[in-house]
């Protein structure tokens, strides 16, 4: 079941879709999110560039994606009607609030006649009412004036959404409880605005069915829902937990990936330092000041920023210095599209930097998975002493989905090992297995000693410009960041290991990936899919499993990029399917590409 | 190893905290390395300087961390036995902000020039003195661009013809001591390369500072800019061109016959005697709690006014470090972080 809340970016419906979203996941259901909202703080009310959405699904049964289009449209307003319209599944229910479809309203959506009433809807399920006319009889009297009345709409909406769908109100109860506990005329409004949506479903049967999800079958275990941008900023913490040394967090703000650093610096109770930096060097530069001094180094930012750090992050390539890169990537180039999701930095993580400066990258998957990645990135920089890139997305950043909670002693140990011995010291001398060079921290007496840009003697670390000794410096950087597959685990396949058809895919489109095979491997189709979390280096099996089936699928949104490296590195022709609408893919958009590709097959 | 800050009952050095351990020599910050900058560059003497001052400071070796950019003054942390690290360009305060927040344990000096500091690396200069992180921060004034050949600098004068400005230069140029006031740097200084002796007090000075220290130290660039500086700093016109301030003192030069005197806004020269004695002067104030005397002083040009040298303005502040690190510390005295409760915060549910 997919429902979407939809209305002016002031109407609250992204807090309206994450209480609808939190109280399906304590009802046991499995769920994915998608808030979609305008750059704007504050588009001006009632038009279409203020649109502010938020879709879920939830289901007793698996969920990958925030689902394709609609099966619940709750409009508050005419701009949100039809911006959403477009999306919405033939035969659909439209819940409409008809006190956002006056003439002025309908004036600043652009649209000549009211589509409640012009046939626009014809083919739809249309249910309207007043709900701001509805709020303001509600809470006659209330001490909050009109302005404020009129702020608390959506939990009309939302009480009337938990009736249709037999849900319990307590998650939210005890939320606003929470919420507002200090305020508590605007706490009993929202409750009675809340109770009054609710019981309106309930005695005008506005409805003529409503809907009960059973939950779904999931492994036991404490669960939670978590955003991406939340478990990325816990997961760092974790690492730093397990590695055993304290976090620094040096970053801009910037959109999508503002909400990290928000996070992280809620939590100095574990040691963690967050530096709010003048600008996008300045976060990388202090980070690696950090790792210099023996921290957790760690910078945030999206594309546009990670742009400006391209020249820092070579000088933590070549001191050899561990370093967690994350771009929560969204739509470009420049500015672009702020608040909306793309996966086109995978080529500005592997060859963004002058020379040759090859870097570790990994993707997170899923929301949750952003947890486990960030240890995994902490994990490979420590080890192989390298910067190394993690790239999340505007959606897995803003999404959310339930979470199995993990136990600190189920994780593995980051061991760290600062050098201490003066004995034989040299900055550059590598370790044999991982051709890491040795953390000598300051302070520690007998290792002064001299890092930089400048390229390094092979033994000594001191400046040298010998031409040959250059070139085996460069090899020696590409062989470290090579060796690094020998530590990644194989690629796994969902489906069978050899067949017509693999679908590849890396970073955010694994939900709308699984579902679309899932889905055509349920028709029969002989397809399978793979996700890698490892873009570089990739994982040892991958040549292998690419070449066991008939043809090789890879959906991205960019234009190509994983396949372009996949092309180069194993000469292998592959089938694109791009998307750059700044929306994540659909189940939809990928099946109907496999289903394709059978008929023709 | 410990990282820990300032021990209690140990004296500290700025920042930092001293040590009772054996007394380190000048030898003992020489790497022995050859050091390459042209013969005659001002960035020897003040390389010798810096080594001369550092083993007084009682500070252990192994805890001095000199932090650099691109330029030719830049390569100094490879002239010194100490943790270096020969960052990019302009970039030297932004690492050095990341490792002193880090590890505030630290003596943390940052060497720059004029082009690193105040050209590309601008933004971070001014945000390293508004933040008052206890950076020590020595900018190597030679008004040109030495490493990449003789382009004009921000603090080239109008019309200095270079290879990048064969007409004169247009730009007007930044007073860095201007600039590091208007940026709430809590210590600003001036000295010169030919005087050892001014050089290693003021560098004394900045060491025992707080807070970030800002000094600017005019260095002759004998290839690209060779005597930029020889009318304030040749020994013979010292006396008359530079004013060397003195805390609590009337502004007097030239021997103690003349003397600076504030009329409204601005200062005048006066020659002491006839009517004027040293009551009627100036008297400089480093700790004025405002920055405005300091600021009036840093204007100050040749041929109407001298020069001044010296701390322009040293006043207390609480560092940066020290206040994110007093937050940190006032969380966990409530408690220390725990993962699982945290993993665990918020709505969870148990699916059996």
């Amino acid at each position: 079941m997919v429902i979407r809340f939809a209305g002016d970016s002031g109407d609250g419906m992204q807090l309206t879709g994450t209480q609808f979203g939190n109280t399906a996941a304590a009802l046991g259901n499995d769920l994915a999110t998608l808030p979609d909202f305008p750059a704007e703080i504050r588009a001006p009310a009632g038009t279409l560039a203020g649109v502010s959405g938020f879709q879920l699904q939830f289901a007793s049964h698996d969920v990958f994606t925030p689902g394709d289009g609609p099966d619940v449209l709750v409009a508050m307003n005419a701009a949100a009607l039809k911006a959403n319209l477009p999306e919405l599944k033939r035969g659909a229910v439209v819940i409409a609030n008809v006190g956002g479809f006056d003439e002025t309203n309908l004036k600043k959506a652009g649209l000549a006649s009211n589509p409640l009433e012009d046939g626009s809807l014809d083919g739809f399920k249309l249910y309207t009412l007043d709900v701001t006319r509805l709020t303001r009889e509600c809470l006659k009297g209330s001490s909050l004036n009109t302005r404020a009345i009129d702020r608390s709409k959506n939990f009309f909406a939302l009480g009337l959404m938990y009736w249709m769908y037999n849900r319990p109100m307590e998650t939210t109860l005890q939320w606003l409880r929470d919420r507002f506990k200090n305020q508590p005329d605007v706490l009993a409004a929202n409750e009675k605005v809340l109770q009054a949506g609710h019981a309106y479903g309930e005695t005008t049967e506005m409805f003529e069915v409503t809907y009960r999800v059973p939950k779904a079958q999931v492994a036991p275990g404490t669960y939670r829902n978590i955003t991406g941008n939340t478990a990325l900023a816990w997961g760092l913490i974790a690492a730093s937990k397990l590695a055993g040394i304290d976090l620094f967090h040096g970053a801009y703000p910037i959109t999508p990936a503002s909400d990290v650093l928000h996070e992280l610096s809620r939590h100095k109770a574990f040691g963690v330092v967050t530096f709010q930096a003048e600008d996008e060097i300045a976060g990388v530069a202090a980070a690696i000041g950090a790792a210099f001094g023996g921290k957790l180094a760690v910078t945030t930012s999206s594309g546009p920023g990670i742009a400006l750090k391209t020249e820092a992050i070579g000088l933590a390539t070549m001191a050899e210095l561990p370093l967690v890169i994350i771009n929560v990537q969204r739509g470009g180039p420049s500015t672009g599209l702020p608040t909306k999701t793309e996966q086109a930095d995978l080529l500005q993580a592997m060859f963004g930097r002058n020379s040759e400066a090859p870097l570790p990258i990994l993707a997170p998957a899923t929301p949750g998975d952003c947890f486990h990645m960030a240890i995994e990135a902490a994990r490979i920089a420590i080890k192989y002493m390298v910067p190394v890139f993690l790239l999340s997305d505007g959606y897995l950043a803003n999404g959310a989905e339930p979470w199995p909670v993990p136990k600190l002693a189920d994780l593995p140990r980051i061991p760290v090992t600062f050098r201490t011995d003066p004995e034989g010291f040299s900055p550059y001398q590598r370790a044999a297995d991982t051709l890491a060079r040795p953390w000598a921290i300051p302070g520690t007496p007998g290792l002064e000693h001299r890092i930089g840009g400048l390229e390094k003697h092979e033994h000594t670390g001191s400046v040298s410009y010998d031409p040959v000794n250059h070139e085996r410096m460069v090899k020696l950087r590409e062989a470290k960041v090579a060796g690094i597959a020998a530590d990644v685990p194989d690629l796994e396949v969902n489906g069978d290991t050899s067949g017509d058809l693999l679908v590849l895919g890396w970073g955010s489109t694994y939900g709308a990936i699984t579902a679309a095979v899932s889905a055509a491997r349920a028709r029969g189709l002989k397809v399978s899919s793979a996700h890698l979390r490892h873009l570089n280096p990739f994982p040892r099996n991958l040549e292998r499993v690419l070449r066991s089936y008939g043809q090789v699928l890879i959906p991205e949104l960019n234009m190509g990029q994983l396949r372009l490296l996949i092309q180069a590195r194993f000469v292998l022709p592959t089938i694109g399917l791009s998307k750059v609408q700044g929306q994540p893919l659909k189940v939809s958009e990928v099946l109907a590409r496999i289903e394709e590709l059978a008929r023709s097959h | 190893m410990s990282t820990d800050g300032a021990r209690p009952g140990v004296e500290t050095m700025g920042g930092v905290p001293a040590t009772d351990a054996p007394k380190l020599t000048r030898k003992d910050f020489d790497p022995g390395v050859d050091v390459r900058w042209c013969p005659g560059c001002g960035d020897y003497s003040i390389l010798r300087a810096v080594q001369n001052v550092f083993p007084e400071l009682g500070i252990p070796r192994e805890r001095f961390v000199v932090v650099s950019g691109i330029g030719c003054s830049s390569r100094f942390p490879y002239y010194m036995n100490t943790f270096g690290f020969h960052t990019i360009h302009g970039r030297a305060p932004a690492v050095a902000t990341g490792l002193k927040m880090s590890r505030p344990d630290l003596s943390v000096w940052v060497v720059t020039g004029d082009g690193d500091a105040l050209s590309i690396g601008g933004n971070h200069l001014i945000h390293a003195c508004r933040r008052n992180v206890d950076l020590k921060i020595l900018m190597f004034n030679n008004r040109i661009y030495g490493l990449t050949k003789g382009q004009f600098s921000p603090t080239s004068e109008v019309g200095k013809k270079t290879k990048s400005s064969p007409m004169g230069s247009v730009d007007v140029p930044f007073n860095p001591l201007s600039v590091a006031l208007g940026a709430e740097a809590s210590f600003v200084a001036r000295t010169v390369d030919v005087s050892p002796q001014h050089l290693q007090a003021v560098l004394r000075r900045a060491a025992a500072h707080r807070g970030t220290a800002f000094v600017e130290i005019y260095q002759n660039c004998t290839i690209f800019n060779d005597g930029a500086f020889d009318s304030m700093t040749e020994k013979a016109n010292r006396p008359s061109a530079l004013l060397d301030l003195q805390h609590g003192r009337p502004m007097v030069f030239d021997g103690g016959t003349k003397g600076l005197r504030l009329r409204g806004l601005d200062f005048e020269v006066v020659t002491l005697g006839s009517g004027i004695s040293e009551s009627d002067l100036c008297v400089h104030d480093e700790s004025a709690e405002s920055p405005a005397l300091a600021f009036l002083l840093s204007r100050l040009e040749r041929p109407k006014f001298p020069v001044p040298i010296g701390v322009l303005r040293a006043a207390a502040r609480p560092t940066f470090e020290e206040g994110i690190h007093a937050q940190i510390d006032r969380v966990i005295e409530r408690g220390a972080g725990d993962l699982d409760r945290l993993l665990g915060s918020g709505e969870t549910w148990t699916v059996e």
